[in-house]
């Protein structure tokens, strides 16, 4: 077996926050990220689930370089991204790169395409005209543009359009893991298809690793091959696609799962408390709570690949 | 035959382009809610669902113009009503939840006073009285500890429990029509779930019709009895829920329908292509002349 392209090891993120006395006394840490780990093989769409306030996207800033863990290690490739003998973001710009969520929000507006675009290259040394006009012309039209687009501006297209140059943008590097955060929750229902569908394309194409967080779940299904189901900073649940949909087993799980509201569901939507902080699904059926340590649990393997989490106790 | 709570016939608007052209955003819709009835319009950004609601609360903002149809809301047609009257309806008897919960609320003044003005406005109580009743419509939308929250401002709440409060402020006086837009986008899966239940709730028990707008249609699924399909200013389709999902006949429906990504729709062997809208419709200009699907004909066509 290859070694995975991505590891994730017991990774905690911890916070301070502001409060308490003195010298720090009765300051309070939250707790945004418990030990978690994961593998991401090449080639692979692992997405991440929850609520906001779960912890995912905290996760993939670590894996960008954009905050620093508190504990655990990351490593691409089998070398560590983080801590001692971390790369410097230039070069770890060529690993991993992010498609973000709101393309109103994550372009320019002053620079055109073709600087957006030519900016990272020029970045990492490749300066020669024709080589940079060439790669913008070909990421151009990977992305279903045309490369006659790159002397415009951000508000002269429309968001599926803008969302094609984040991903552009995100691509030109051509690096092995693309984290994609809500990639298609801003966009207009039409859109959403004509996006994911490149998406899907691009992967296949170029053998991308997707890393994927949403919370989007019927999004989730379709592009996903695995799924991690994170609750209050831990993995709750974890599993190929069809154990997450098809045999979901941590309430958790299903409860997000009830919540969706689906054209095709013929009963009402279920599965949902009164009040979602009230609701009592964390593992052990205990109410989490954000600044206290993690309860000592477990993920146990249940079937092949499919792993959920119970309270030691419980074992 | 009861009448129709809300008729909306022939709604045209537009907006002026120059000094003589208009441009138009609505080209003659026409469709009906009856009382305690849940109407859901679907459709992408610009097919005019928002602009419709807000011809309905009479909150069109210049240069936006009805250039023609009426909205006839018990008979009476909103369009001709003047400033006044229509003040005395909007919140009272037609009522609106808007899809930000952040700035649809004035961060300046605690969710108490706000829902307590409505008291006062429409059914010239006291603030004293006022603010008691506040406390009941937070706990009937299952807001916890609705005596302290009162006291607290916009930004110290969730977005779920700011919705909370806009649905409060929008059933405060027990109206006959509410309008809901895309009051759920901004909400986290299980959050809108909570909220969606709450509002079907509160509005069945009390007999409150909802015009529920939403480019979601699981959303829609989940709380309207019937859907019109709006595309580029037109009504496109219109049927029952269930009806209008199993057996859509409009194209644009059908490619709508496509576009998403259905849960469980995905099979072991692989997944299916989503439906590209633009694939399928190639001339778009030509959808929107084609004709209006009622159900109807739909009855006509497969005896």
């Amino acid at each position: 077996m290859t070694a995975p392209l991505l590891q994730v090891d017991d990774l905690h993120v911890r916070f301070p926050v502001a409060g308490g006395g003195l010298l720090g006394k009765g300051r309070r840490t939250l707790h945004a990220v418990n030990g978690i780990s994961f593998e991401l093989a090449k080639g692979e769409c692992l997405s991440i689930v929850g609520e906001s306030g779960c912890g995912k996207s905290t996760t993939a800033l670590s894996i960008l370089g954009l905050q620093e863990p508190t504990e655990g290690m990351i490593r691409y490739r089998g070398k560590p991204l983080t801590g001692a003998g971390a790369p410097n973001r230039i070069d770890r710009a060529k690993a991993v790169q992010m498609v973000f969520q709101d393309p109103y929000a994550s372009l320019n507006p002053r620079q055109s395409v073709r600087t957006s675009l030519a900016a990272p290259l020029r970045l990492h040394g490749i300066s020669n005209g024709s080589e940079v006009e060439g790669r913008i012309e070909a990421m151009l039209k990977n992305v279903g543009l045309t490369p006659e687009q790159a002397r415009r501006y951000p508000h002269e297209f429309s968001g599926g359009q803008r969302q094609r140059i984040g991903i552009a943008r995100a691509l030109i590097l051509e690096p092995e893991i693309v984290v994609l955060d809500e990639p298609v929750s801003a966009l207009d229902v039409s859109v959403r298809a004509q996006i994911i569908n490149l998406l899907l394309d691009l992967q296949e194409k170029l053998g991308l690793s997707y890393l994927m967080i949403s919370h989007d779940l019927s999004v989730v299904e379709h592009m996903s091959d695995r799924v991690l189901v994170m609750y209050f900073g831990e993995i709750v649940e974890e599993g190929r696609w069809q154990h997450i949909f098809q045999t979901p087993t941590h309430p958790y799980t299903r409860r997000l799962i009830a919540a969706i509201p689906d054209p095709d569901a013929r009963q009402p939507l279920g599965g949902c408390q009164e009040n979602s902080a009230n609701a009592a699904v964390s593992a052990g059926g205990q109410v989490q709570d954000v600044f206290s340590p993690p309860t000592r649990s477990e993920l146990v393997e249940i079937a092949p690949q499919h792993w959920m989490r119970f309270a030691a106790a419980a074992q | 035959m009861t009448m129709p709570l809300l008729d909306i016939r022939d709604l045209r608007l537009s907006v002026p382009l120059g000094r003589f052209a208009l441009h138009p955003l609505l080209k003659g819709v026409s469709f009906q809610i009856m009382p305690g009835e849940a109407y859901g319009l679907v459709g992408e950004s610009g097919s005019g669902k928002s602009v419709t609601s807000l011809a309905v609360m009479g909150l069109l903002k210049k240069p936006l113009a009805v250039t023609g149809g009426q909205i006839l809301f018990k008979g009476q047609n909103l369009l001709a009503l003047p400033m006044r009257e229509m003040r005395r309806l909007r919140g009272n008897r037609i009522a609106m939840i808007f899809q930000e919960p952040m700035t649809a609320l004035n961060p300046l003044s605690t969710v108490g006073r706000q829902i307590a003005e409505m008291f006062v406005l429409h059914q010239g109580k006291s603030w004293g009285e006022a603010e008691k009743l506040a406390v009941e419509s937070l706990g009937n939308v299952r807001v916890p500890n609705p005596d302290r929250r009162a006291k607290n401002y916009p930004h110290q709440m969730s977005g779920g429990l700011r919705q909370r409060v806009m649905i409060a402020m929008a059933l405060a006086c027990g109206p006959d029509l509410l309008i809901a837009d895309e009051p759920t986008t901004a909400l986290d899966v299980t959050v809108q779930a909570e909220v969606l239940r709450l509002i079907k709730e509160l509005c069945a028990a009390r007999g409150t019709a909802v015009l529920f707008i939403s480019h979601d249609l699981g959303v829609i699924a989940s709380i309207c009895q019937r859907v019109g399909v709006m595309y580029s200013g037109c009504l496109v389709e219109e049927n029952e829920t269930r009806a209008l999902f199993d057996s859509p006949r409009h194209e644009y429906t059908r490619g709508l329908l496509g576009a998403l990504p259905r849960l469980g729709s995905r099979s072991e062997q692989g997944r299916q292509r989503l439906v590209d809208i633009d694939s399928i419709i190639a001339d778009r200009s030509k959808l929107t002349e084609s004709r209006f699907i009622t159900p109807r004909e739909l009855e006509g066509s497969q005896p």
